[in-house]
């Protein structure tokens, strides 16, 4: 099963539904181009949503730091939004937890980048 | 005297696509030697990681090649073994992929999480040529996880 990524728009956040496997190859090239199609349009505030990820490998999780580091050095903030235990567990065991901000609450997350300033 | 194991064994085409078809295998070969949930999905990332391993780094994706698997049911163990026809690897030279340096590297965490998530795990160059890596997952009454680490609590389930 591949990834499927969905688009919406929050006030001036984009969410991004991601669902299935970020693995290495056709997942992991997904979300890169779609986070850089977003910086490109000037996106900057970016909110990975990870409810329905079933499965994310060591390339998926090289593809989120790739994703957080690209956005930060543009200005912006990427954010994860309720990650399942697998995903959660496995970025706790790579002291990524600490990296990201990581939310539950979707209305929380999109208020929290009040203060951005938001290329859109 | 060791009882003799359930043994599956299969050789795969070096190729990316073959991971789904490692991974069936590793899911139902858990699901025979009764291994839970929460430990079934640990071997089978740390299988999933170790196939990537093999096919890009050992093999250099070359589909003329192939990777070899060998799956072993004891009645307290799963040990799988994974074996490719590249030239090794140092497990020293790996970088530890949780120092501060390297949380931003978007590469590198393979072995670690292999590590993470199996009882042992060992790596042997393969005297005729290629490398081999034993992955083993004990298994616990009412399918429990123990083992593993994180990058508080340093591995040491590594016998390299």
């Amino acid at each position: 099963m591949s990834m499927k990524a969905t688009i919406r728009k929050v006030d001036s956040v984009i969410v991004v539904d991601l669902s299935g496997r970020i693995t290495l190859g056709e997942g992991c090239t997904q979300l890169r181009e779609l986070v850089r199609d977003q910086l490109s349009k000037g996106n900057k505030s970016i909110l990975l949503n990870l409810a329905d990820v079933s499965y994310i490998d060591s390339s998926g999780i090289g593809e989120l730091v790739s994703a957080y580091t690209a956005v930060a050095n543009q200005g912006g903030q990427l954010k994860l939004l309720k990650l399942t235990k697998k995903v959660h567990d496995l970025l706790q065991i790579t002291k990524l937890y600490t990296v990201f901000d990581i939310r539950d609450d979707e209305a929380k997350a999109i208020s929290s980048y009040g203060s951005m300033h938001s290329g859109v | 005297m060791t009882p003799e194991p359930s043994v599956v064994e299969v050789t795969l085409e070096s190729d990316l696509k073959n991971l789904e078809v490692a991974e069936e295998i590793v899911r139902k070969v858990a699901a025979t030697a009764g291994l839970g949930e929460e430990a079934e999905h640990q071997i089978e990332m740390a299988l999933h990681e170790s196939m990537i391993n093999a096919i890009w780094h050992g093999n250099k994706n070359d589909a003329s090649k192939s990777v070899w698997l060998r799956f072993e049911i004891y009645k307290d163990r799963l040990e799988i073994r994974v074996r490719d026809q590249g030239n090794g690897f140092n497990l020293a030279e790996v970088p530890d992929p949780c120092a501060t340096e390297n949380l931003l590297r978007v590469s590198g965490r393979g072995i670690f999480l292999i590590r993470s998530f199996t009882d042992e795990f060992r790596v042997r160059n393969i005297p005729s040529g290629g490398t081999e890596v034993t992955l083993v997952k004990r298994i616990h009454p009412h399918g429990s996880t123990q083992g593993g680490s994180d990058c508080e609590h340093e591995s040491d389930n590594s016998k390299s």
